[in-house]
C-alpha cells in the first residue's frame, strides 16, 4: 500500500466541540443528541438525494409517456410503420415514424461504420505504437475534443464539410457505383448538401474521441507482461494487438462502441442542420432525410396537438431505443470491471 | 519460412501504416474544426459583442451580450441545482449504499441518465415544468442543465469519495467521530479536488448544451433576467443564426460559438490542471 496522497484536515471546532464534552456533563449529552441528529438527517438527506436521481428517470418515462398518449391513442401501432408525415392534414393528420427512425438508424450506422474502425485504430496507435512523449499531447487533444459542444460540430458540418463533401466527394461515389446493381441505388445521386451521408459524417467525426479514449483506456489496462510474452514468442506488433490485445479487452471496446452508439442515436444539434428534415425515405445515402432528435428539434416548438403528441411519442421511441443500447453498454463494461477486479 | 516470415512483416506494416493514417486523419478534422473556428470567430470578435444586444434580423451593428448573460445565469442555476443533488446522491452511494441494492439500481440508473440524448431531457422537462408554468421560461432552461449535471456529478463524486482510503475513515471513527462528520469533514476535504474537478467537468458539459434549451428557455432578442420569462442563450441563439440569410448573424454566431468553445475548453483544462495537481502531491 502506497503512503496515502491525502491531507488529513483537523477541524479547530471539533476540538472544540471534544474539550467542552469532557468538561460539562449535560453538554456532553446534548452534544452527542445533536450527533445523532445530525448523523441522522445527513444521512437522509444524501439518501433522499439518491433516490431523486432514481425519480427523474421514472419522470422522464412518465412525463414523455403522458404526453405521447394521444397519440399513442390516435395512431396506435401504426405509428411505427407509416412513411407518411402530414402534420396539416384536415380533419386528421396522418403522422408515422418510419421516416424518422429510418434516417437515426441510417445515420447511426454509417457513423459507426466509419468511427469504429477509426477510432479504434487511433486507440491502437496510442497505446502501442505511439512515442511516449507524444502519448500525453495526442490523447489530451482527443479527450478535450470530445467536450467541445455538439453544435459546434453541427455549424461546422454546415459551413464547412457538407459543401466540400457535395462539391468533391459525392460525386466521386456516385460516378464510382453508377450501374453496380445494389450499390448504385444506395450511392444514386444527384449530390445534396442536405443529406444523410453528410449529417453522418458529422456524427462520424463527433463520436470518434469517444471511441478512441474508452478503447485506449481498455488496450492500456492489458497486463504488460502478457503483451511482453507474446513478442518474447516472436510476434509482430499487429499479432499482439490481435491476438493479446483484442481478444483480452473486447468486451470493454464493444461496450466503448456502445456507448458510442447511444450517442449517435440521440445526438441533436450535430445532425440538424444537414440532414434536411425530410420525412420521405429514399435508398439513397446522398439524399435529405431526418433523425427523430432533429424533427423533433426543428418541428416541436410550432406543433400542437396530436403533431406534438406525435413528437414527444417519437422521443420516447428513441428514449427505449439509446435506453437498450446504453443499458447492454454498461452491463458490458461492468462484467469487464468485475473481471479486472477478480 | 522466409516468405512466411515476410507476409507477416508486410501485414504488420500495412496495419501501423494504417493505425498512424487513422491517427492522422482524426486530429486532422479536429485541427480542422478549431481552425475553422478561430478563423471565422476572431474575425467578429469586437468589444460590441460583449456590450450590445443580439441584433434584429437585417442589422449591421449588435453583439450577443444578452446571450451571454443568459447562458451564465442558467449555467449558474442549473449547475447549483445539480451539483449539490449530484454530491449528495453520489455520497450515499460511496459511504452508505455501498453495498446496498438501492446503490445498484440508482448507479446503474445514473449511468444510462449520464448518456441519455439531452433533446429527450428537453422533452421531459417542457411536460414536467413549461406546460405546468404555463410558458417558456428561463428556470425551465436551468432546470433542464440541472437534470444534465445532476448524473455526471454523481459520478465523479462516487469516484473520488471511492479513492479516499477506507483507514482514514476507520481513524476517524475510531476517534468517536459520527459518520456524518467523518465523511463532512474527513472524506471531503480529502477527495475536494476531486469533487471541484467533477463540478467543473460537468459544467463544462452543460455550457454549450443546445438541445435542452430549445423548448424549455426559447431564447430572447431582448434582455431579460427573469427567471420566469424566456431567456437570450448562447445555444440557441447560434442556432437561429446558423441558418439565417444574413450575413451578420452568421458572423455572429461563428463569434458566440467561438466563446462557447473557448469557455468549455478552458474548464476542461481548469479541472485537468486540479486533477493532475492532485496526482503529484
Amino acid at each position: 500500500m502506497s503512503p496515502s496522497p491525502f491531507v488529513f484536515p483537523c477541524g479547530a471546532r471539533l476540538v472544540n466541540i471534544e474539550t467542552r464534552m469532557k468538561s460539562l456533563p449535560v453538554d456532553r449529552a446534548r452534544a452527542l443528541a445533536a450527533f445523532r441528529l445530525g448523523d441522522a438527517s445527513f444521512y437522509w438527506l444524501t439518501r433522499i438525494c439518491a433516490l431523486v436521481v432514481l425519480c427523474i428517470l421514472g419522470g422522464i418515462i412518465l412525463s414523455l409517456m403522458i404526453g405521447a398518449w394521444p397519440a399513442i391513442q390516435t395512431f396506435g401501432f401504426d405509428f411505427l410503420v407509416t412513411r407518411r408525415w402530414a402534420p396539416q392534414l384536415e380533419p386528421t393528420p396522418v403522422l408515422g415514424a418510419l421516416g424518422p427512425i429510418y434516417g437515426t438508424l441510417v445515420t447511426s450506422a454509417l457513423a459507426m461504420l466509419v468511427a469504429v474502425p477509426v477510432g479504434i485504430g487511433i486507440a491502437i496507435f496510442l497505446s502501442e505504437l505511439c512515442p511516449p512523449a507524444l502519448r500525453r499531447p495526442v490523447g489530451i487533444a482527443i479527450e478535450l475534443l470530445a467536450g467541445i459542444p455538439s453544435i459546434i460540430y453541427g455549424m461546422w458540418g454546415f459551413f464547412v464539410l457538407a459543401p466540400f463533401m457535395t462539391d468533391h466527394v459525392q460525386p466521386l461515389f456516385i460516378d464510382l457505383f453508377d450501374g453496380v446493381p445494389v450499390l448504385g441505388a444506395i450511392f444514386a445521386g444527384p449530390p445534396s448538401y442536405l443529406s444523410l451521408f453528410n449529417a453522418s459524417l458529422v456524427l462520424a467525426i463527433m463520436v470518434l474521441p469517444f471511441i478512441t479514449a474508452i478503447s485506449r483506456d481498455v488496450f492500456m489496462s492489458v497486463p504488460p507482461m502478457l503483451k511482453e510474452s507474446a513478442y518474447g514468442l516472436g510476434c509482430t506488433t499487429w499479432e499482439v494487438v490481435r491476438n493479446v490485445v483484442i481478444p483480452y479487452t473486447r468486451t470493454g471496446v464493444i461496450g466503448g462502441i456502445m456507448l458510442a452508439l447511444g450517442r449517435a442515436l440521440g445526438e441533436t444539434m450535430a445532425v440538424t442542420f444537414i440532414i434536411g428534415n425530410s420525412f420521405q425515405i429514399s435508398g439513397s445515402i446522398f439524399a435529405p432525410g431526418t433523425t427523430i432528435s432533429a424533427a423533433i428539434a426543428s418541428e416541436f416548438a410550432e406543433a400542437s396537438g396530436v403533431h406534438q403528441s406525435a413528437l414527444i411519442l417519437l422521443g420516447l421511441l428513441l428514449f427505449v431505443l439509446t435506453f437498450i443500447v446504453l443499458a447492454s453498454a454498461r452491463l458490458m463494461l461492468a462484467r469487464l470491471e468485475r473481471k479486472a477486479g477478480a | 519460412m522466409m516468405s512466411l516470415y515476410a507476409t507477416r512483416r508486410r501485414r504488420d506494416v500495412i496495419i501501423r501504416v494504417l493505425c498512424v493514417a487513422a491517427a492522422g486523419f482524426g486530429l486532422m478534422w479536429l485541427t480542422l474544426i478549431l481552425f475553422t473556428l478561430l478563423w471565422n470567430g476572431l474575425a467578429g470578435l469586437h468589444l460590441s459583442v460583449f456590450t450590445q444586444m443580439t441584433p434584429p434580423p437585417g442589422s449591421k451593428t449588435g453583439g450577443l451580450a444578452n446571450a451571454i448573460v443568459g447562458s451564465l445565469v442558467m449555467t449558474v442555476i442549473g449547475v447549483g441545482i445539480g451539483a449539490p443533488l449530484g454530491l449528495f446522491a453520489g455520497t450515499y452511494l460511496a459511504e452508505y449504499g455501498r453495498h446496498e441494492k438501492l446503490s445498484f439500481y440508482v448507479r446503474f440508473i445514473n449511468d444510462i441518465l449520464l448518456s441519455a440524448p439531452s433533446i429527450v431531457i428537453g422533452l421531459f422537462i417542457y411536460s414536467a415544468v413549461v406546460v405546468p408554468m404555463g410558458g417558456f421560461s428561463a428556470l425551465a432552461g436551468s432546470l433542464a442543465l440541472a437534470v444534465i449535471v445532476t448524473p455526471v456529478v454523481v459520478r465523479t463524486t462516487e469516484d473520488m469519495l471511492r479513492l479516499v482510503p477506507d483507514q482514514v475513515r476507520e481513524a476517524a471513527a475510531a476517534l468517536g467521530l459520527p459518520r456524518s462528520l467523518v465523511i463532512r469533514r474527513i472524506a471531503y476535504r480529502a477527495a475536494r479536488t476531486g469533487l471541484i474537478t467533477g463540478i467543473l467537468l460537468a459544467t463544462a458539459r452543460v455550457a454549450g448544451e443546445t438541445a435542452p434549451l430549445l423548448f424549455t428557455a426559447l431564447s430572447n432578442q431582448f434582455w431579460s433576467l427573469s427567471l420566469s420569462q424566456p431567456m437570450a442563450n448562447l445555444p440557441v441563439t447560434i442556432n437561429n443564426f446558423v441558418q439565417s440569410p444574413y450575413e451578420y448573424w452568421r458572423q455572429l454566431a461563428w463569434t458566440g460559438a467561438l466563446l462557447i468553445t473557448l469557455a468549455v475548453l478552458a474548464l476542461n483544462i481548469v479541472a485537468r490542471l486540479l486533477g493532475a495537481e492532485r496526482k503529484t502531491k
